[in-house]
């Protein structure tokens, strides 16, 4: 079998633009790069069938002279598969668009977040980490924490504080740590 | 015509997409779609049963030619035991699914949550498209079908990702989609290649036509398909989509997405890797992945705060011992990671529809939010112990056992890097069990009061004691308020008891998890056989092509 030297030249520039399409934030400029991948995956296809020849179609012509069906019939389902997945991602773009009014891909906010944890070196949650923490590092991380419950969580301490006097020794704690909210 | 087995064999994909049509038609009525749905995936449950049963009892794989046409012009289908075994735990955890969603959407009908519930018709035609899409790709038995059936799976899990579209799904659902998309690309193009090379897509035909490549070709062809099955069974360096996208989705989705997707990915590595290039060509590079895989995603989980996430990267670190049990390509290897699939399909979708009966009841899945589950939950508590326990491998639970027919195998194997990837799988086990217990003594065990009984040392008790109740505080609602009168302003109060529909299914599942445990003898008969079939290649080769490959 000889490939068409214009047609592998033209998947590769086809696969080139898509994954240089692919790289961009914008949800429309992927896209199209996907569409072209899959363009050039279909010529890909039509490579693998061999040298063109007349329609496979029994009685009109020579079997010796047709064309392998089997990749046109392959390149049909994925042609018909990329259109339904092309719309819902162009649904997909809209709805983004309606939301945000950007069709941006934006991060993901929790991976961000533990991310800045571990600059913050605050990666263990441990108990033990949370007694050498001055007072205001620990009011800052509450407000963080809290989702904007800091009054909540004061009246709570509150509570809990009263409860943890006959215990003795908690009290300073517990009461350390509404002070450090109530702030 | 008499009966033969053979007619069971297209029968999961058709019968759960005929399920679908029907569910679409009569998407109105809310009761007769849920019938349908349960009736069906029932039905595919007992067809896969017999499959399972028959391919075993048979001793050989089971072939069937769509429409007639024979070998490699037609659509070959073919179930083996491997298949077999795929197709029941799927239908198994996939009934569950739907059965919790039924309880979830019950449960919720007069609150606007929705959450994969009764007010969305299109909930369960596309929970059938996406049972048909990942049973047609098991009994797939040609590369393009496998490619059809991967494509009708994505379709349907596109669709359930962004179930509602909100701004977080549709961000979510995103990169999933795209990522998705390139996978498949990647894969197509292999297909491609492969036919430019050999001239037939048929898995039994190329099994020996491949033999007859340059090395250098099979080995490009061999990687272009790994690579894209790597990326949908969220394999090491292609992994980072997954915690990305799976745990904004509701949870019955993410529940079953965790169970089988990814899996469907694995199964796909077995089967070309076993059937297609068999040798030992690749497995030094497949036990980096592997190790990489494992640590990788576990020291990630160590890292999370929510439960969903957490989950989701302990279920990228598990499909390393899967990696792990392919890599080695031996029968031993095989069969453990075999028995591995099977039982880590289930219990990741136990844990994760867990996870959303947590959500449910503590209004939150974020480990700075939850506390004191075990007082308010104990049934809900007994549920995520048994699952979590059985993923880290606790003995006397079905992880353990896989874990140890890995190890096993490994040291059968005996070269250095089988020896490190046992080191690995065992530090990995270690820090499943650290992840576990960090979500069970803040999530459950975080009560100010059985805090202080437990920990004898009195120095960070106080500040444990303290911290609870000043950040378990917030709009959500506190699960611990529940059971004292004097804060009950903060409870949402129609969550303190969970609904009978959404534990039956959990626990349901969590019984299967145990199940899997005790008919781990003859699992691991099953799977000693499917491995041996696998090995062989000529059971499979000779149950489609009968007369010899042409």
């Amino acid at each position: 079998m000889t490939p068409n030297i214009v047609l592998c030249l033209l998947v590769g520039v086809l696969f080139a633009c898509g994954v240089y399409l692919l790289l961009a934030r914008s949800l429309s400029r992927s896209l199209l790069g996907i569409l072209l991948l899959t363009n050039g995956v279909s010529i890909l296809f039509l490579i693998a069938s061999g040298p063109a020849g007349r329609a496979p179609i029994i009685g009109v012509n020579a079997p010796e002279e047709m064309s392998d069906p089997l990749p046109q019939a392959m390149v049909l389902t994925a042609i018909v598969i990329t259109l339904g997945l092309t719309a819902f991602i162009l649904a997909m773009a809209h709805r983004s668009w309606q939301l945000a009014r950007s069709d941006n891909v934006e991060d993901d906010l929790e991976d961000v977040r533990i991310a800045q944890r571990a600059v913050d070196n605050d990666m263990s949650d441990s108990e033990f980490r949370k007694r050498d923490r001055t007072d205001g590092d620990g009011a800052v991380r509450n407000g963080a924490d809290g989702d904007g419950a800091d009054g909540d969580g004061a009246v709570r301490d509150g509570a809990v504080g009263d409860g943890a006097v006959h215990d003795g020794e908690p009290v300073a704690a517990t009461h350390t740590r509404s002070e450090e909210v109530d702030r | 015509m008499t009966w033969t087995p053979e007619f069971l064999v297209p029968l999961p994909v058709v019968l759960a997409l005929v399920g679908a049509g029907i569910t679409i038609a009569v998407g109105r009525h809310t009761r007769t779609q849920r019938t349908v749905s349960v009736v069906t995936l029932a039905l595919v449950l007992t067809v896969s049963l017999a499959l399972l049963i028959s391919v075993d009892t048979v001793g050989h794989p089971l072939a069937v030619q769509v429409g007639g046409w024979p070998a490699p012009d037609g659509i070959t289908l073919v179930v083996d035991r491997l298949s077999a075994l795929m197709l029941v735990v799927s239908a198994t955890v996939t009934l569950g699914v739907l059965l919790y969603s039924i309880g979830q959407g019950r449960a919720s009908a007069d609150s606007d949550e929705g959450d994969g519930g009764a007010p969305l018709p299109i909930f369960h035609p596309t929970m059938l498209v996406l049972s048909a899409g990942v049973s047609n790709a098991f009994i797939a038995g040609d590369l393009f079908n496998l490619y059809v059936g991967f494509e009708v799976l994505l379709a349907a899990s596109f669709v359930l990702l962004t179930l509602g579209g909100t701004a977080e799904r549709i961000r979510a659902g995103v990169s999933y989609v795209v990522v998705s998309l390139i996978a498949s690309l990647i894969f197509l193009s292999a297909v491609a290649m492969i036919y430019a090379a050999t001239g037939t897509v048929n898995l039994a035909q190329l099994a020996t036509r491949l033999d007859d490549l340059p090395d250098s070709t099979t080995l490009v062809l061999q990687l272009m398909l790994l690579l894209g099955f790597c990326v949908k069974a969220a394999v090491f360096p292609l992994s980072g989509w997954l915690p990305d996208s799976y745990p904004t989705a509701p949870a019955p989705v993410t529940a079953v997405f965790a169970g089988l997707l990814t899996k469907v990915g694995v199964y796909s590595i077995i089967r070309t890797q076993t059937l297609l290039f068999p040798g030992d060509r690749l497995t030094d590079l497949l036990l980096w992945a592997a190790l990489a895989t494992m640590l990788v995603g576990i020291l990630g989980a160590v890292a999370q705060d929510d439960i969903k996430r957490m989950l989701s990267f302990t279920l990228i670190s598990h499909i390393g011992y899967m990696l792990f049990g392919i890599a080695l390509s031996s029968a031993a290897g095989l069969s453990a990671a075999i028995f591995y699939v099977a039982h880590h399909i289930t219990i990741q979708t136990t844990l994760f529809l867990v996870a959303g009966l947590i959500e449910r009841r503590g209004g939150s899945t974020s480990l700075s939010q939850l506390g004191g589950l075990v007082k308010v939950a104990p049934v809900l508590s007994i549920l995520f112990f048994i699952p979590a326990m059985n993923l880290a491998g606790i003995p006397p639970f079905s992880g353990f056992l896989g874990k140890v027919g890995l190890m096993q195998a490994g040291a059968e194997d005996g070269g250095w890097l089988p020896y490190t990837l046992i080191a690995g799988s065992v530090l990995t086990s270690l820090l499943t069990l650290y992840a576990i217990s960090r979500v069970w003594g803040r999530a459950f065990w975080r009560d100010p009061a059985a805090q202080l009984r437990a920990d004898p040392s009195q120095g960070h008790v106080i500040e444990a004691a303290a911290r609870p109740v000043s950040r378990v505080g917030g709009p959500i609602g506190n699960p611990e308020a529940a059971t004292d009168g004097s804060r009950e302003g903060h409870v949402e109060v129609d969550t303190a008891h969970l609904p009978l529909g959404m534990m039956v299914p959990a626990a349901a599942l969590v019984t299967v998890g145990m199940a899997i445990t005790i008919i781990a003898g003859p699992l691991f008969g099953v799977t000693d056989r499917a491995a041996g079939e696998l090995r062989e290649r000529t059971p499979y080769v000779e149950a489609v092509f009968p007369d010899g490959v042409p």
